[in-house]
């Protein structure tokens, strides 16, 4: 595992302090860290556990059990895709499978240029405009017909591979 | 604040609200919540913000909750000072810029882009009828009962002025002045209000279980965890009309001796964080939560919680335990929380749509409740309609209305066309309902009489095209990611539902393994721990009772809805295939090639699939500009 740096820790020691002393603690400091960071290191999780008075091994469990707790780093670009019912029937497989191509990453995962992160989420309560994807938090609906949701995924790798 | 303040308040704003004070012409509400945010509403919004200030309309451009119609978004309705409405749909900067010069600059209304132009405008009228300008003089509209989502849409969620103009807190003052704690439990007792979270559980019951005058710490719990995909009632409830929550968890508190209250919010609902964090702030500046609320002994105060994506923290025990900031694994009921909950203390969860029926229901008394719906299912419900629908969004119908009116004549029926085939209710909890099944009312006790469950809301219509073993499969692998693998029933005998299943859709399955589905679906949802793992086989027994016939030609290989991959054949008809070999071109596998025949008039020889090769990408049909590809 690759050592966190300074700033990082920082943060993490930021966070365990404005949540230490409150009643069930762990979840909100891993919020924070997730949010902050973009995945959970596990240093976070060794500063977490002492602060909370618990193993390192129940707050990795916590870590495991919630999909939106990462161990590992996000790539530059994150997609959602939504696999909820509406959108599943109106064909969102086939958009997942479109982008999966097009990024070459795998599904939940990072493809390993690091320049994309793919997941296959629950709905996204956007039930209207299914089949929806989620680019660096734009919301793409309808993106089977509309076709802007591949455009955009084009022009970023176009653009990084320019840079 | 103490309650003639409040009154006076309600007064001010209503007499705003209503443009009585002459502060503006026209309210111009714009559906911001984040299905309309999703579909290019915020440009819009702040093209009109900006002409408004640019041209010193005298107008109030509101970033409001949903309107609801999912189809029509991104959607502004300007509200004229005698009340008049209209609906304007598909809007953009450009028709947003027409608009206001238009109908706020010289109130002239833009024909072109009201509600009447579209489909559902048009639906059940006449060709000659006068176009339809107002949404609620639609069909679509008109057979709905906007109770719950009263506000939603017509109120500013960022403004408590608004909530308080609209009679906001009056129940909470009324409860709080005139009412024992008990006598808020009876009230919700006798208007007789079920759980909105798909249980059904009578909320006066669960909340007369807690004796409000013991000396021990009581909590509110609200669910608003949402997890069954195709359900977005609750976020648009919240991010319409933040406040309605938070009074009903207030009233909730009153009832049963709570300080705190907790909302269990799924991460995944940024918008409806950020709201419920706004009015909450608000609520406690204004003296409505905190300590000594409108001057009385009533202390309670809300906090968020948030979910990380485990849909199983829908159940109230494993919520409990991710409030707790555990695994949210489930726990054997009893101890039920009302004995043993958050922190070991009494805890009442209910879900968001249960608590915003309280004020409701205090302010206006039970016997009005009791005045909406069924005899047996008394007020309203929302619902999300979605999937293969004319009109996806969200429908609110007092509990007794058909299937068929909300299919039909509210949801205009299946897209291009196409034929109904069965709607999804309950979620993966839930099983479906055919043709046969529209006339049924929906309440609770019916819905399950009818194979299935009324659950949170989410109404999925499928059509010909779904394929209903495959709609199953794609429940049980939800729910076989979702399991928290704490029981063997529920985490080893999903994924043993799964293979079974994906063997069925892949060619693979017999009669025994539709045997063997039948035997250990009864098994799990006899021993699993929870509702997930007890009715995870639902949707499978469902489909299976009502379309035994899609399963039997699954077993004999084919999916008569073409949506199986490996079931699927693609074959190129000789006689129609020109030979210009573009499929052979874009054929991901190259198991495309030339044949010795060349058909009568054309030049050059046919291509054919080579079958075992094939991956029934279809891109070969898609490719086809002759039609000579079909799909069986």
């Amino acid at each position: 595992m690759q050592k966190l740096n300074e700033a990082s820790l920082r943060k993490i020691d930021e966070i365990v302090a404005r949540h230490k002393g409150q009643p069930g603690p762990v979840k909100m400091m891993l919020h924070e860290v997730q949010d902050d960071l973009g995945y959970i290191p596990f240093e976070a999780m060794e500063k977490i556990a002492a602060a909370a008075d618990v193993s390192v091994a129940e707050v990795y469990g916590v870590v495991t059990f919630y999909t939106r707790f990462k161990t590992q780093p996000s790539g530059k670009h994150v997609i959602s895709v939504c696999l909820g019912t509406a959108c599943y029937v109106n064909n969102s497989q086939t958009m997942l499978e479109k982008i999966l191509e097009l990024t070459k990453s795998p599904v939940n995962g990072t493809s390993t240029d690091g320049l994309f992160s793919v997941d296959a989420t629950r709905c996204l309560g956007a039930c209207g405009l299914a089949p929806v994807a989620v680019i660096d938090g734009t919301v793409y609906g309808n993106s089977l017909k509309s076709g802007l949701a591949e455009k955009r995924i084009k022009e970023i790798i176009a653009a990084e591979r320019k840079a | 604040m103490k309650a003639e303040e409040l009154n006076k308040l309600r007064d001010q704003f209503k007499a705003e609200i209503a443009m009585q004070d002459g502060s503006c012409d026209y309210r111009v509400l714009v559906g911001m919540d984040t299905g309309g945010q999703a579909a290019g509403a915020v440009p819009v919004y702040e093209a009109m913000v900006e002409d408004t200030k640019k041209n010193g309309y005298k107008c109030k451009v509101i970033a409001a909750g949903a309107i609801g119609v999912s189809s029509l978004e991104p959607i502004v309705e300007v509200v004229a000072k005698d009340g008049t409405k209209t609906t304007y749909v598909h809007v953009n900067p450009d028709k947003a810029h027409e608009i206001m010069a238009g109908h706020i600059g010289q109130g002239k209304i833009v024909m072109d882009y009201v509600v009447g132009t579209t489909p559902l405008g048009k639906m059940g009228r006449e060709a000659n009828d006068p176009v339809v300008t107002n949404i609620e003089d639609t069909e679509f509209f008109k057979r709905q009962k906007r109770v719950v989502l009263h506000n939603c849409g017509k109120i500013d969620p960022c403004d408590i002025n608004e909530y308080i103009g609209a009679d906001g807190y009056q129940a909470l003052a009324k409860a709080l002045s005139s009412m024992k704690p008990r006598d808020v439990t009876a009230e919700v007792l006798k208007s007789g209000l079920r759980g909105r979270g798909g249980a059904g559980f009578p909320t006066g019951r669960k909340w007369g279980f807690i004796n409000p005058d013991e000396d021990k710490d009581h909590y509110v719990i609200c669910n608003f965890d949402e997890g069954d995909p195709g359900a977005f009632m609750n976020r648009a409830e919240i991010e319409g009309d933040p406040h309605g929550v938070i009074e009903g968890m207030a009233l909730a508190g009153y009832a049963i001796g709570a300080k705190q209250g907790y909302i269990y919010v799924r991460a995944e609902y940024p918008l409806a964080i950020e709201r419920l964090n706004n009015a909450i702030a608000q609520a406690r500046k204004d003296g409505l939560l905190g300590e000594h609320i409108m001057g009385t002994d009533f202390t309670f105060d809300l906090e968020l919680r948030l979910g990380a994506g485990a849909f199983v923290c829908g159940e109230e025990t494993a919520l409990i335990q991710s409030v707790e900031g555990k695994r949210g694994m489930p726990n054997p009921r009893p101890p039920f929380p009302a004995i043993s909950g958050v922190w070991g203390k009494p805890t009442v969860v209910d879900n968001v749509e249960t608590l915003f029926n309280i004020p409701l229901i205090i302010h206006n008394g039970a016997d009005w409740f009791l005045g909406i719906g069924d005899e047996k299912s008394h007020g309203t419900k929302v619902f999300c309609l979605a999937g293969k629908t004319n009109n996806p969004g969200l429908v609110e119908i007092p509990l007794g209305t058909t299937l068929r009116e909300v299919v039909y004549d509210i949801g205009g029926g299946c897209q291009a066309g196409k034929k109904f085939k069965a709607v999804q209710t309950g979620g993966p909890s839930g099983g479906c309902l055919t043709e046969r099944d529209l006339d049924t009312p929906i309440t609770y006790d019916t819905l399950v009489a009818a194979g299935s469950m009324m659950g949170s809301g989410g109404m999925i219509i499928l059509d010909e095209d779904n394929c209903m073993v495959d709609v199953a499969r794609f429940y049980m692998d939800f729910i076989c990611d979702e399991s928290c693998g704490k029981c063997t029933p529920c985490r080893v005998g999903t994924k043993r539902m799964l293979e079974m299943l994906t063997s069925i859709t892949e060619g693979r399955g017999t009669q025994k393994t539709i045997d063997d589905l039948k035997y250990l679906a009864a098994e799990i949802k006899d021993s699993a721990l929870c509702a997930l793992g007890q009715t995870s086989a639902n949707p499978i027994l469902s489909t299976l009772n009502k379309f035994p016939e899609e399963y039997q030609a699954h077993i004999e290989k084919t999916c008569p809805s073409h949506v199986c991959k490996k079931l699927l054949k693609y074959e190129i008809d000789r006689e129609k295939c020109i030979g210009c070999g573009a499929c052979e071109r874009n054929c991901p596998v190259k198991c495309i090639a030339p044949t010795d025949y060349v058909a009568p008039g054309k030049k050059l020889p046919a291509r054919a699939i080579d079958q075992y090769k094939c991956i029934k990408c279809g891109t070969c049909m898609a490719t086809c500009r002759f039609g000579a590809i079909s799909r069986h």
